[in-house]
């Protein structure tokens, strides 16, 4: 040990670089890697370096809020929010509703917003009982609600009575259409506000990231109150947590509700940058994607903070529109898919099996 | 275990044993509606169902050796499917015809299946107690692999003789191939038929054969193992058992199987839909053996008979059953899904709800038994 300390600064600068490289982990490092060598090569094979760019940092800002609702239900021990869709399916009533009812423009935005909420804390609360009752099975438990939930979904879409002519199947006046066009209505609105566009490629989505900041740091403020640092205690050491009075059921239904109202949140920004409304089967699609982004950020089955989120979305997000681009410009095939889908469950498979703490 | 009755009456409330059969009933009423609704012919109907008895039940036969080793429903069933798709295709290429091709292709199918296997049971053994999970992920990551073979590997490094297998551009595979070089040799070979309805001997033996093996191996040394460490991993390791070993073993044994049942499945269709015919078919067999009366932690040949009827009998009437209730056929089909979903939904949570009361009444008795000890004491 004292031969240590007298060790010159080099090695200290050594020492501390090697911890940040060990903090980050080796898969991170290899997305990172990869992501700068993608970044580094585009130009080179005649990509357009600024539209990637720009790609990049809109479909972050499409995503990021949807990977933020991971983080809750992270925290409390729930595990990873295989359950996603619930919420988005709460986001996606309030969006059909708000539109239904007539309201346009950013107001019908606001009011997606407003109307998704009850729902969001209505499922999320019964969920969170269920999540009660079967704690140490959550994850399969949350696949198999997010799928039933969105099939019985498939079925209420053609069924309740929508009228509006802009969202409902032209010849039968009724059910609702696979894709709804949001133009006319929230298209562009977060996106939109405050935009700053450098070239005609890369338009920054000032809006839609400030919103994404203010969740963020309100998740942030609020793992910080009294109640936020209860539920941390709740996931990593129950045991603590009971013995210090903290009510486990509540803190974990409040996460729960938490997730799946970011959730429904998440999925109106998606769809405000996207210009779509996607319906029936589309929320399947959603769920592994932001559950292998927060875990490519260097969270864990029970750790996660917003700074995994960030990282990850941008980590993921980036790989996802470089990839094809590049993989066109050399080889001239796209073999991405094939490739995203083994990285990201990848990704996933590595987190299922790592011995998890506390 | 062996000598049970259908039905214990004598120690159970009626309240339990509805509780305990709550999904069976729920499909034998789902399909006391359905079928009359449906309008669809008896002769039809009961052809319809033998066929796809024939055609799923080895699938879901191969579900049964995980639970037996207390590794839940083995959603990386579906890697097996893959091995098998994979033997086909070559086989297909190779155009060896009729049953020597089935039997080819399943033997091909062996050393995927035990690779994928190996693979598969090492990844749960690193995630006890979340296998299932890590089974359904797995689907994905193998499912990408398997992608990546079949749209890039095959025609470029492995040779694919046969244009009419390739995408124009010379390499990767074709949407859907043509399995008519094997389409249902196995179910035309010794096939009876009574009243109308077609019986494939010859599958429905080789099922009997799968079933025999799966009573035969519960007795064996193997198969004892497997059922003590699927009762308890810590009593099993102290009884000198190799759990990690044995539950290595079990998925191994699954997953060939599971590839087995996908060529039994693809000879009936007659095409195989190269990218996606694996896509459902872990969902749908798990969700038949569940319909059956399984759980998480018990599964019987009973139950995968059972199932399969009940299950394939609601897949075949619920979208006519749906048109004629709601003039969409489309809520049907999307009603069937839904059905299959929330049936794996509801045996889960049982399980859960009761591994959990399980454990609270174990850890009372405990309580109270150091208590007691105490107070002597």
């Amino acid at each position: 040990m004292e031969k240590l300390g007298k060790a010159s600064t080099g090695l200290e600068l050594k020492d501390k670089i090697r911890d940040m490289f060990k903090s980050l982990g080796l898969p991170r490092l290899i997305m990172i890697g990869f992501l700068i060598f993608l970044f580094v090569v585009s130009p080179i094979v005649g990509a357009d370096l600024s539209r990637q760019i720009g790609n990049t940092l809109n479909r972050f800002s499409w995503n990021a809020v949807i990977v933020l609702a991971m983080i809750p239900m992270i925290h409390s021990g729930c595990g990873l929010n295989f359950g996603l869709p619930l919420g988005i399916i709460s986001g996606l009533l309030g969006a059909t509703l708000s539109i239904e009812m007539g309201f346009t423009g950013g107001l019908s935005f606001i009011m997606a917003m407003l109307i998704s909420t009850p729902f969001a804390l209505l499922f999320g609360f019964g969920y969170g009982v269920l999540l009660n009752k079967i704690k140490g099975g959550e994850m399969m438990i949350a696949t198999y609600v997010g799928f039933s939930s969105v099939s019985f979904m498939c079925m209420m879409w053609l069924l309740l009575p929508y009228h509006n002519p802009k969202m409902v199947w032209g010849l039968a006046g009724k059910g609702l259409r696979v894709t709804i066009s949001l133009e006319g209505f929230y298209d562009k609105f977060l996106a939109g506000m405050g935009e700053i566009r450098i070239n005609d490629d890369l338009i920054i989505p000032t809006g839609a990231l400030v919103f994404f900041a203010l969740l963020s740091f309100l998740m942030w403020a609020f793992l910080h109150t009294k109640t936020g640092t209860a539920m941390t205690a709740v996931g990593s050491n129950p045991v603590f947590a009971r013995a210090s009075g903290i009510n486990i059921d509540r803190m974990r239904i409040l996460s729960v509700i938490m997730s799946t109202w970011l959730a429904a949140i998440g999925i109106l920004v998606y769809e405000q940058g996207f210009g779509f409304i996607q319906l029936y089967t589309a929320p399947f699609a959603m769920t592994l994607p932001a559950v292998s982004a927060i875990l490519i950020g260097g969270a864990s089955v029970n750790k996660a903070s917003i700074g995994n989120v960030i990282l990850g979305t941008f980590l993921f997000q980036g790989i996802v529109t470089m990839t094809p681009t590049v993989m066109n410009s050399v080889i001239h095939t796209d073999i991405s898919e094939p490739i995203r889908q083994v990285v990201s469950n990848g990704m996933i498979l590595y987190a299922l099996t790592r011995k998890t703490e506390g | 275990m062996n000598k049970k009755p259908l039905f214990n009456f004598e120690k159970k409330s009626l309240t339990d044993i509805l509780k305990d059969n709550s999904v069976t009933l729920m499909f034998v009423l789902i399909c006391i509606i359905c079928v009359p609704l449906s309008g669809l012919s008896p002769s039809y109907l009961i052809n319809e169902v033998v066929t796809r008895v024939g055609r799923n039940t080895f699938l879901i036969l191969s579900l049964i050796i995980p639970i037996m080793a207390g590794m839940g429903l083995n959603f990386g069933m579906t890697l097996g499917a893959m091995a098998g798709e994979l033997a086909i295709i070559f086989v297909v290429d190779w155009q060896i015809w009729g049953i020597p091709g089935v039997i080819l292709a399943m033997i091909i199918s062996i050393p995927f299946s035990v690779i994928l296997g190996l693979f598969c049971g090492a990844m749960m053994n690193k995630a006890k107690g979340r296998e299932m999970i890590t089974g359904y992920i797995m689907n994905f990551f193998i499912g990408g692999v398997y992608l990546l073979l079949v749209l890039y590997v095959m025609g470029t490094f492995i040779p694919i003789k046969h244009a009419a297998l390739r995408i124009p551009r010379g390499y990767g595979l074709r949407n859907t191939i043509n399995l008519i070089s094997m389409r249902q040799c196995l179910d035309d070979a010794l096939q009876i038929t009574i009243g109308g309805v077609k019986i494939p001997i010859l599958t429905f033996m080789v099922i009997g054969l799968l079933c025999l093996f799966v009573i035969w191996f519960r007795k064996t040394k193997l198969g004892q193992d497997m059922r003590a460490v699927g009762q308890d991993m810590n009593v099993a390791r102290d009884a000198g058992i190799k759990v990690e070993r044995t539950r290595i073993i079990a998925i191994v044994i699954s997953t060939v199987f599971a590839g087995f049942g996908m060529i039994i499945y693809l000879q009936n269709m007659g095409t195989l839909s190269t990218y996606n015919a694996h896509a459902q078919i872990g969902m749908f067999s798990i969700a038949a053996l569940l319909v059956g009366g399984a759980s998480v932690e018990k599964a019987s040949i009973r139950n995968v008979f059972l199932g399969v009827v009940l299950f394939h009998t609601m897949f075949i009437v619920a979208p006519k059953a749906g048109a004629a209730i709601t003039g969409d056929s489309m809520i049907g089909e999307h009603f069937r899904v839904f059905v299959s979903y929330g049936v794996i939904t509801i045996a889960l949570v049982m399980y859960e709800t009761n591994k959990r009361n399980e454990k609270n009444r174990r850890n009372k008795k405990l309580h109270s038994a150091k208590k007691e000890g105490t107070d002597n004491g």
